[in-house]
């Protein structure tokens, strides 16, 4: 097992965090951040340093990370393409690009591409409606998607990965 | 009747988001004379006269909720700011997060003065990462100016503001799940009473409101609550951000007097239903509201009105359906959506939406038969007023309009029934995934 630990500015960035609450355990949500960007992912290794360093249990803070949706975990690729599929987003055509995208990369939903750079998901609305169909792209927005666009953007994340660009 | 909007008006500006732009437009001078002129309690008195309402959800009078919260009391005071914006159809806190964070930031100066609060916390969702970057540069800039922090404009008024993201749980827009969250917690929300006004964040007085609601303080206090209350109907006034998506020629968040017609907002402000198509549905307060029928458009968008329509203003996400729309395939969407979303303490929220879901599964894939549109309103009874939330009176409420109101499309897909069309697969072309 590697031994993970924050950078110096994460350290920085996690202690001032606890400045902001009256107790350690409100600072949680913001920590596990810290570590999804520090770690890559929230993997069982990333979720127990987490444990450790704030004073908690690893199951509580498992707990925590499952109850969310939106947490990098274990296994997702580069890029996590996660197409709304809410009422106002199927409304306009999200099932077309949930459909395209699997048959352009090759995976069902959930499922990574072999090379590890995308990950297809299905969300729920991102407050993004009216410019439906759209997906999240890791932090971006990319809205009011048409096939072509699906087809412009996957290409040029593919090239940015490529450059050694990748987030 | 022309109007100019008071809220959204500088979104298309250049910069709009900066602390030089929203102070060369008259920002921070109303929380200067709240903080100078102004007694905390004549502040609360004021915004009850203007009759603002939450514009979160519920519709609850801010002066009111204010005036709740204990003014004697040794345990610190809190504002969570609700920016969960998560109501499938709801896209306006992020348009002011995102383009005049300042004058949130405003807003919630003015609140914490009149109620005393010292420590405010915005809760935003996590996926809005833009929003949230916004938010955080918009805080270190009134930091730097010393809006935020100790001694603000030469008082002894001192006040804390952090950005705390949320991480992808639309039930962390319920205010006790919200506050949950805060916490380090899983979001679940808590039953009431104890109101958050009693205890809340930390089990600490605390008020909940939307980024929306907030964002109308500074007006309130520049123009008074008497010019406020000439905006829209009396019994809910002011600007309100409507968002409309779906079947429209233009959708987006537009912002107009409480209580404009639907059809007018529809037909003149979104170009009308997208393609030529004719109208079929609306559901016109988030997904959480019950759909109403082309006929029952003729409605004006404020809560009163929209209650005595048999729906409610909710969130005011108006989402449009053209007469193409498969009735049974969109309930499938909204039902999957409150299912999922669920967080699962309350067993009538747990398996009803789970029920729903599969009931209205099976009768999109033609298999259905007719008594279980009656399941259908047997479960929803089992649900609406029995859980700690209304999350579960939420997945009730679409389950019921949609099949009241287009019962012969849902008749249409029962094996048994005389409307039959039904057959042993799904139908072609459908809204879900
Ligand atoms: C399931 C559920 C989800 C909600 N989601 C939100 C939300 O995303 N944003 C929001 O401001 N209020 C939401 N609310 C309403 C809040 O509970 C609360 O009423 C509101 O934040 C109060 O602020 P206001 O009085 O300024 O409207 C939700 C309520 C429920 C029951
Ligand atoms: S009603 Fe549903 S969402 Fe609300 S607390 Fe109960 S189980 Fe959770
Ligand atoms: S339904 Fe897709 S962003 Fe709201």
């Amino acid at each position: 097992m590697t031994d993970l630990a924050f950078s110096k500015d994460a350290m920085k960035e996690y202690e001032w965090m606890l400045t902001r609450y009256p107790n350690k355990e409100a600072a949680l949500l913001p920590t596990l951040r810290i570590a999804e960007r520090e770690f890559e992912n929230l993997d069982p290794a990333a979720m127990k340093y987490v444990a450790d360093l704030m004073g908690l249990s690893p199951a509580k803070v498992l707990g925590v990370v499952t109850f969310y949706t939106h947490y990098r975990r274990e296994g997702t690729g580069t890029y996590h393409l996660q197409v709304c599929s809410t009422l106002s987003c199927a409304l306009r055509g999200s099932e077309d690009v949930c459909a395209h995208l699997s048959a352009k990369l090759g995976v069902g939903l959930g499922e990574t591409t072999d090379d590890g750079l995308f990950t297809l998901s299905k969300v729920e609305c991102l407050a993004s409606c009216d410019t439906a169909p759209m997906l999240q792209c890791n932090d971006d927005y990319h809205e009011g998607l048409t096939l072509e666009d699906v087809d412009h953007l996957i290409d040029r994340l593919r090239e940015e990965a490529k450059a050694g660009g990748a987030a | 009747m022309s109007f100019e909007p008071i809220l959204t008006k500088y979104r298309h500006e250049k910069d709009s988001h900066t602390i030089d732009f929203y102070r060369g437009h008259g920002g921070y001078e109303q929380a200067k004379k709240a903080i100078h002129d102004w007694a905390p309690d004549d502040l609360i008195e004021e915004v009850k006269k203007s009759n603002l309402r939450g514009r979160g959800g519920a519709g609850f009078p801010t002066g009111v909720k204010w005036s709740f919260v204990p003014k004697q009391t040794d345990k610190p005071k809190y504002l969570a700011v609700n920016a969960d914006e998560s109501e499938p159809g709801t896209f306006k806190d992020r348009v002011i997060m995102e383009t005049d964070p300042h004058l949130l930031l405003e807003g919630i100066m003015i609140s914490c003065w009149a109620v005393g609060i010292n420590t405010a916390y915005i809760y935003i969702r996590g996926e809005m990462v833009h929003g949230y970057n916004q938010l955080v540069s918009a805080c270190k800039e009134a930091y730097a100016a010393g809006f935020l922090g100790k001694g603000i404009f030469g008082s002894d008024f001192e006040l804390d503001v952090t950005v705390h993201r949320g991480a992808g749980a639309y039930i962390c827009g319920e205010e006790t799940g919200m506050l949950t969250s805060l916490e380090g917690e899983r979001g679940q929300p808590k039953l009431k009473p104890p109101f958050p006004a009693i205890e809340g964040l930390f089990g600490c007085p605390t008020v909940v409101n939307n980024v929306e609601t907030l964002a109308n303080l500074p007006f309130i206090l520049e123009k008074g609550a008497d010019h406020f209350r000439s905006i829209g109907p009396e019994k809910s006034p002011g600007p309100k951000l409507f968002c409309v998506s779906g079947h429209v020629e233009k959708p987006g968040t537009y912002e107009l007097p409480m209580g404009v017609n639907l059809l007018t907002l529809i037909n003149e402000h979104c170009g009308g239903v997208w393609k030529g198509r004719k109208l079929k549905a609306v559901i016109p307060g988030g997904s959480s509201a019950h759909v109403l029928h082309a006929d029952e458009c003729d409605v004006n968008m404020d809560i009163e009105s929209l209650a005595a329509g048999g729906s409610m203003l909710g969130s005011a996400g108006v989402i449009v359906m053209d007469e193409t729309t498969d009735m049974v395939d969109a309930l499938l969407n909204i039902m999957k959506f409150y299912h999922h979303e669920s967080c699962g303490q309350c067993t009538p929220c747990r398996e009803g939406t789970g029920w729903l879901e599969k009931i209205v599964h099976r009768l999109h894939q033609g298999r259905g038969r007719k008594e279980d549109l009656d399941v259908v309103f047997d479960v929803c009874d089992r649900m609406i007023g029995k859980t700690i939330c209304v999350l579960a009176d939420a997945a009730a409420f679409p389950a019921m309009s949609f099949i009241d109101k287009f019962r012969d499309e849902f008749l249409a897909k029962c094996t048994n029934s005389d409307r039959s069309t039904a057959q042993a697969t799904s139908g072609a072309g459908g809204v879900n995934v």
